[in-house]
């Protein structure tokens, strides 16, 4: 990893990425601690943490105990002791057991306190299928955080949004579901690591969605895992001229990036692995519907995973929108 | 002497009958003042509880969660406590944040229903009470983390009943405390009942004993005696201070009241134990001792009982005058930095309710 201090963009993967994000924000902040299951000597499940305990000793980067709403709990204690905690969920299907800690105090009590309390704290969980695992190793439960008011939820979907976006979300004074898209950690990417992520003149907004490809017939929008996948379809789909935008932060989401694209596309296709039902596929669709109703030229679509338990991998190929898929949506809204 | 209905595990220094017994393991000695300031801290924490469930009954708080016959658990632990540490309370714990200085409407200004909170929980170093069975046993043990990261002497206590033992967070937080010998003391108040239940339905072991096999000391306390939970709390908390980690204390205690106003306890509990218990009076005990030895005559126990009266009515009109909040007040401090979502909708409500008054409605 020479050079990620340098000048020049290094090409590394994603979880590299997130190796380094977190090791600037360890840099940056005394008070930054990360906490988690084998994130120390192992440096966690999928080496994301690597190297960081042993760099920055076991007070900074501390193994927990295997119970995840007590590594949630006590990060509560911890940020109001004045540390900014960053925690890892080893996978998505593990994360339910904090649901508690998280919805009933990670998101409500700054609010409860009239902002005496703030809760900086990252919650990283590793999400999404694509990878041949085992139960409860492939799910997306962003719905239900974007769904909790007093949680912002971002995921990345490249290397360099991977090492900026961490580093945001770690400095933020909100409490964020970071959501690392795992079927990515090992694409590879550009990273420039010159810019501070932290300086707005220098990096983008990590509230606000990102235009990764303009087109002019179709809006899709998707996020995380799913945008290498739109991308392909985009570059794929021939004559149909395809818009990707990358919202990046699932909440608050960037409503007016979507609207713009809209109104010049007058189509839209939501992409996302979630199941369907009252997915965040069917809160944009609204949104749109209610920005966008007398300029839309077929109703909004999605492609989605099924209202099904995420399957056994030998049929996930089935589960997860791929890039035939993605292109059907296209068709159907092409043909409505 | 053991008159408490302990078991002979359970440490005392005043017995119900108000005589000053010894313990060979802790022991106490509090100047005149520092007795009196407990008498005083007891005796107005039950007229604001009792003030509390009156004012409840007559519509202007939503609820009230009784604190009475828990006074000297609470009072006697916080009084344990130095300034710099940090109570982590749950909804019942009236006589915690009156130690640690909460002015009483900010306690009752959550049951009034015009915030979710209350008080600056910095200000005071104590937590809003948590309504959660036992997630804030899991934010003291974090705080106590933060404490020992800093290199300092403070420690943190975490408040929980019977039932939040059986809960994930407090095992949780017991093996969490453990293990990194956080200087943490879990105060644990056994007042027999969780609303319905009693702690029978709970567990097969006393509570104190659970503490050995997390690997940490557990002590019964006489809950009611306000001497020895004070004396126990502060050898625990010297023990987190002196990096010796986690004490469990369950104070044996009893829920004198309903668990909140919308209960009834009569559907449950017999009244022949309601009354053995009230011979086990905290505050009682501790008035006969301080007669007995000189330290409180009729003047001071007129002086408090005025005091009360004063309390009495600060509570009574400061409840009634209590403003409501803004309608916009919700949008304020969901999230620290700028959420374009929160902004619309406070816009929303503004503009629908701005409205009605171009209407004329309003």
């Amino acid at each position: 990893m020479a050079g990620i201090d340098g000048h020049e963009p290094v090409t590394m993967t994603m979880a590299q990425a997130l190796n380094h994000g977190l090791r600037r924000a360890l840099e940056r902040d005394a008070k930054t601690v990360l906490f988690g299951e084998d994130i120390g000597r192992l440096g966690g499940v999928f080496r994301v943490t690597d190297g960081l305990q042993k760099d920055f000793g076991e007070h900074r980067v501390i193994d927990a105990p295997l119970a995840e709403s007590g590594i949630v709990g006590a990060a509560v204690g911890l940020a109001m002791r004045g540390y900014r905690p960053v925690l890892e969920m080893q996978f998505d299907g593990f994360v339910y057991p904090a649901f508690d800690q998280i919805v009933s105090q990670v998101a409500k009590l700054r609010r409860r306190t009239e902002g005496a309390i703030s809760l900086p704290i990252t919650i990283r969980i590793p999400y999404g299928g694509g990878i041949g695992a085992v139960e409860h190793h492939s799910e997306s439960p962003e719905a239900y955080f974007a769904h909790t008011p007093g949680l912002r939820v971002l995921t990345p979907s490249d290397p360099q949004a991977a090492f900026d976006t961490i580093q945001q979300a770690i400095a933020s004074d909100d409490p964020v579901i970071y959501l690392e898209p795992k079927r990515r950690y090992w694409d590879k990417g550009s990273v420039d690591a010159s810019a501070d992520p932290l300086d707005p003149a220098m990096a983008p907004y990590p509230w606000r969605a990102r235009t990764l490809r303009v087109g002019s017939d179709v809006t899709i929008v998707c996020y995380g895992p799913m945008v290498r996948t739109c991308l392909e379809a985009a570059r794929a789909s021939g004559e149909v001229s395809i818009e990707v935008i990358d919202l990046q932060s699932l909440s608050p989401v960037d409503y007016d990036a979507i609207v713009a694209s809209v109104e010049r596309t007058a189509r839209l296709v939501v992409v996302h692995e979630a199941s369907r039902n009252a997915g965040l596929g069917a809160e944009i669709a609204t949104r749109i519907s209610e920005r966008c109703f007398t300029m839309l030229e077929a109703p909004v679509t999605r492609v989605t995973g099924y209202d099904v338990p995420y399957p056994p991998n030998r049929l996930e190929e089935f589960f997860l929108p791929d890039l035939d898929r993605v292109l059907d949506g296209v068709d159907r809204v092409m043909s409505y | 002497m053991d008159d408490s209905g302990l078991g002979a595990a359970g440490v005392q220094l005043l017995t119900a009958r108000g005589e000053r017994v010894e313990h060979p393991d802790f022991a106490i000695s509090l100047t005149d003042d520092e007795l009196r300031g407990l008498l005083r801290d007891m005796t107005l924490v039950r007229r604001l509880d009792a003030e509390a469930t009156a004012l409840q009954r007559q519509g202007e708080l939503g609820l009230w969660a009784s604190c009475l016959g828990q006074e000297a658990a609470q009072v006697g632990s916080a009084h344990a406590m130095a300034a710099s540490d940090y109570a982590f309370p749950t909804y019942r714990e009236h006589g915690v944040s009156w130690v640690r200085g909460v002015p009483p409407l900010d306690m009752l200004a959550m049951l009034r229903g015009v915030t979710n909170g209350g008080w600056d929980p910095n200000r005071y170093r104590c937590a809003p009470s948590v309504i959660v069975i036992g997630n804030q046993a899991l934010h003291a043990v974090g705080y106590a983390m933060g404490i020992q990261l800093d290199g300092s002497q403070d420690a943190a206590i975490g408040y929980f009943g019977d039932g939040a033992t059986a809960q994930g967070d407090v095992n949780e937080a017991f093996v969490f405390a453990a293990v990194f010998n956080a200087p943490v003391v879990f105060l644990c108040q056994n007042n027999q009942w969780a609303i319905s239940q009693p702690t029978g339905r709970q567990t097969r072991t006393p509570l104190f004993e659970r503490a050995a096999g997390f690997g940490f000391p557990g002590i019964r306390v006489d809950g009611n005696d306000v001497l020895a939970v004070m004396a126990v709390t502060r050898h625990a908390l010297a023990r987190a201070r002196a990096g010796e980690g986690p004490t469990l204390i369950e104070a044996f205690t009893y829920r004198m009241a309903a668990h909140t106003t919308s209960d009834d306890p009569t559907r449950y509990r017999e009244a022949v134990e309601l009354e053995a218990w009230r011979q086990r009076d905290p505050i009682e005990r501790l008035r006969v001792h301080l007669a007995n030895e000189g330290i409180v005559d009729d003047s001071f126990l007129e002086g408090l009982q005025q005091e009360s009266e004063t309390l009495g009515e600060l509570v009574r009109a400061g409840v009634r005058s209590m403003p409501d909040p803004e309608p916009g007040a919700m949008f304020d401090h969901v999230y620290a930095e700028w959420h374009p979502e929160i902004e619309a909708q406070r816009d929303e409500v503004d503009a629908y309710l701005a409205s009605f008054v171009e209407e004329g409605v309003r």
